[in-house]
């Protein structure tokens, strides 16, 4: 196969047969549908139908399949990782390496599929809202290849957090507002974003990040990330011979869960296995584990499950990782939990943090705190399932924008003395003083100012 | 069914006149001001207040509004401080409708809601995110306990989708008059009064209220000129935010109240 082949549609993920949900108005049984302003519907409906006439498109597809192999650098890689695994009480664990797609982490999937889809329905302007930055600077990115302008609107805590994915939205060309509003974080930014859509809807395409929002965003969102699935599916059958015994993926809004877990649905061996973020634990109410957590209401245009208080008040989420802080999930998921199909646990900051170490001195892989979630899951399930088991884990994004998060977290900078790089950690007073133990990974202590 | 917002508006037509329709948000600056500044609303001229529910994510509203609702979210303002603005509005002698987004009403109960709604001497209730579409069990609610409900139509709505909504709706339809979220605005626009010909031509008997951009009592008139009802919220809210108070919200009754008879 040459590099410049293009990829025969009938491959595409796009054109494999979809999960009998949702409906046709965006129902994952009592989930999703659209909790909008009428305003809204009119674009939503556009939306719907463009995308609908997109995804059977040969041409679309052809060119979806180009940008991937071409410009993402997909397929992803499968890396076995056996020193990490060592931790997994034996089980073998396989990770997808969504970490090493253009702009690092597996939004870019979603970010091409949408900017092309604005591009057919006429529209020169987009909108993204973003949390650990990974869907906006992807947004921002896609915009750039494709000409279109790009605001990218951020919670004021996140722009704090995640700097660095700030200045390189900026070099990428976009505008980024940060959102003084409620919690300052990914859900205020959903808040604000919406009401830039409503205002200039006429020019401006909402690029939504993950699984949730109005339908049509979580079935499309669904079907750009499914191809993490369909690929790695194929990759193990290949290598292994053999499906995985289980599938883990973390879980804030769930589109990198979603795209794992699509292609294994029907697999009903397969167990789906999907990280919340824990924060300081669930019992703590300090955590993002909508889930495990919270119970079905509606936010940001969909019913599914969400953490509220008696009054139906969103209730502000915890997490060390701003990509999972976020007090609601995507329909699907509600519905897969509901149905028994996928199972869902809450990992704390602390275990997350200590799989994020792990992985990086047993295998020279900085993961995303997001997705140590997902490691520190496999940590788990493998003590549970046993050395026989095969764990394929989501790697949704590399961890250069968590340095610093990390760093205060671990206490390794060479100054101890915690910037304002990560408030939450400096509040949890753990920035200026010697972090937790890295992990005994290599039986060896870890000195202070041991850099990473 | 009898409709107590179908007939306050039909009353102000009879007169000649257009309805004004207040909104304001339980809880800011506190509960009970927050209910001194409906009833000085009601005093000052205003046939119908919109009791808004605090919400902590109220997309549909811009910076004015949610500035003041953050604060009676802060306070846990909840339902049952929301039902007793509904009596004391009642009391005043103004239609009282509630305004809020769909959770609050799901995490209360929508039956729930409905049956005290209509025991505190509501009209019904103005729901902006939530669409016919996925309204059954309000519309069933509603009905059982003879509530008024009002959906939002808006610019862009089609010709489909406007006589569905229309067909939905009891008491009035809320034309959002410009496309955006709720703020004053220097001009209504025309937008609006298409809207409202529109929505006219597919519900001859719904009456059709205006909301989304008025500040003062000449952009009242102006869309008293059109419409059955001119909805103003921002600019209520404004008065409490610059600290004018219950009379500050009296005074621009008072002057939005004789903008909607100068049609």
């Amino acid at each position: 196969m040459t590099t410049t082949a293009p990829v025969p549609p009938s491959d595409a993920s796009l054109s494999r047969p979809r999960p009998e949900w949702p409906d046709a108005t965006g129902h994952f049984g009592p989930y999703g549908g659209r909790f909008v302003p009428e305003a809204l519907i009119a674009a939503l409906d556009e939306l719907s139908e463009a995308y609908e006439a997109m995804r059977v498109d040969p041409a679309f597809l052809v060119e979806f399949e180009r940008l991937h192999r071409d410009y993402t650098g997909r397929p992803s890689p499968i890396t076995e990782v056996p020193r990490f695994a060592e931790h997994c009480g034996g089980a073998r664990v396989l990770l997808k390496r969504e970490d090493l797609n253009h702009t690092g982490s597996h939004k870019i999937n979603n970010v091409l599929g949408q900017a092309l889809l604005t591009k057919r329905i006429g529209k020169k302007r987009v909108i993204a809202e973003t949390g650990a930055g990974q869907h906006g600077v992807a947004t921002a990115t896609a915009a750039a290849l494709m000409g279109l302008e790009c605001t990218v609107y951020m919670g004021e805590e996140d722009t704090r957090r995640q700097a660095l994915n700030v200045a390189r939205m900026r070099l990428l060309g976009a505008e980024v507002i940060p959102v003084t509003t409620g919690s300052r974080t990914l859900k205020d930014a959903i808040n604000e974003a919406f009401r830039d859509w409503v205002t200039n809807v006429e020019t401006t395409n909402y690029v939504f990040g993950t699984v949730a929002g109005p339908h049509p965003f979580p079935a499309m969102v669904r079907d750009f990330q499914r191809v993490i699935g369909d690929e790695a599916r194929a990759q193990l059958l290949a290598r292994e011979g053999r499906l995985p015994d289980a599938v883990l993926a973390c879980v804030g809004g769930g589109s990198n869960a979603i795209g794992i877990f699509t292609a294994f649905v029907p697999d009903a061996d397969v167990r789906l296995v999907g990280l919340e973020a824990g924060g300081d634990g669930v019992e703590t109410g300090r955590h993002a584990s909508s889930i495990t957590g919270g119970d079905p209401g509606v936010l940001h245009g969909a019913r599914s499950y969400l953490l509220q208080d008696a009054h139906g008040q969103t209730v502000e989420s915890h997490s060390i990782s701003a990509g999972l802080d976020y007090p609601g999930v995507g329909p699907e998921h509600s519905y897969l939990h509901d149905m028994g199909r996928a199972e869902y646990r809450p990992v704390t900051d602390s275990q997350a943090m200590e799989a994020f170490a792990l992985l990086c001195r047993t295998e020279g892989i900085i993961p995303a705190i997001e997705s140590a979630h997902a490691l520190a899951g496999a940590i788990t399930l493998g003590k549970e399932m046993g050395p026989d088991a095969l764990l394929l884990v989501n790697l949704s994004g590399r961890g250069d924008k968590d340095v610093e998060t990390a760093s205060a977290w671990f206490g390794l900078a060479e100054h101890t003395a915690p910037t304002d790089g990560d408030e939450r950690a400096v509040e949890e007073g753990r920035g200026g003083e010697p972090g937790p133990p890295l992990g005994d990974a290599d039986h060896t202590t870890v000195q202070d100012g041991d850099a990473l | 069914m009898n409709s107590q917002l179908d007939t306050r508006i039909g009353a102000a037509k009879a007169e000649g006149r257009a309805a004004l329709i207040a909104y304001l948000p339980v809880g800011y600056p506190d509960v009970p001001t927050s209910i001194e500044a409906m009833v000085a609303a009601v005093e000052g001229g205003a046939d119908v207040v919109e009791i808004g529910v605090p919400y902590s994510d109220p997309g549909m509203d811009g910076p004015t509004i949610q500035e003041a609702v953050d604060v009676a979210v802060r306070a846990g303002v909840g339902m049952a401080d929301v039902l007793s603005a509904v009596s004391a509005v009642a009391a005043a002698g103004a239609v009282p409708v509630v305004m809020s987004y769909w959770n609050p009403i799901e995490r209360y109960g929508v039956e729930r809601f409905a049956t005290d709604l209509a025991a505190a001497g509501g009209a019904g209730a103005i729901t902006p995110d939530l669409i016919p579409d996925e309204a059954g069990a309000w519309l069933a609610a509603s009905d059982a306990a003879g509530l008024d409900r009002v959906f939002l139509v808006a610019p862009s709505s089609t010709d489909a989708r406007l006589a569905m909504t229309l067909a939905a709706c009891r008491g009035f339809v809320y034309a959002a008059s410009t496309m955006g979220v709720t703020g004053t605005r220097s001009t209504v626009g025309d937008t609006a009064q298409a809207l409202v010909t529109r929505t006219r031509e597919v519900a001859p008997d719904l009456a059709v209220c205006v909301g989304l951009g008025v500040s003062d009592g000449d952009q009242a008139a102006e869309v008293a000129g059109f419409a059955d009802g001119v909805i103003v919220g921002s600019a209520y809210v404004r008065q409490l935010l610059d600290g004018h108070g219950p009379a500050g919200v009296r005074a621009l009754s008072e002057d939005l109240a004789a903008g909607v008879r100068r049609r």
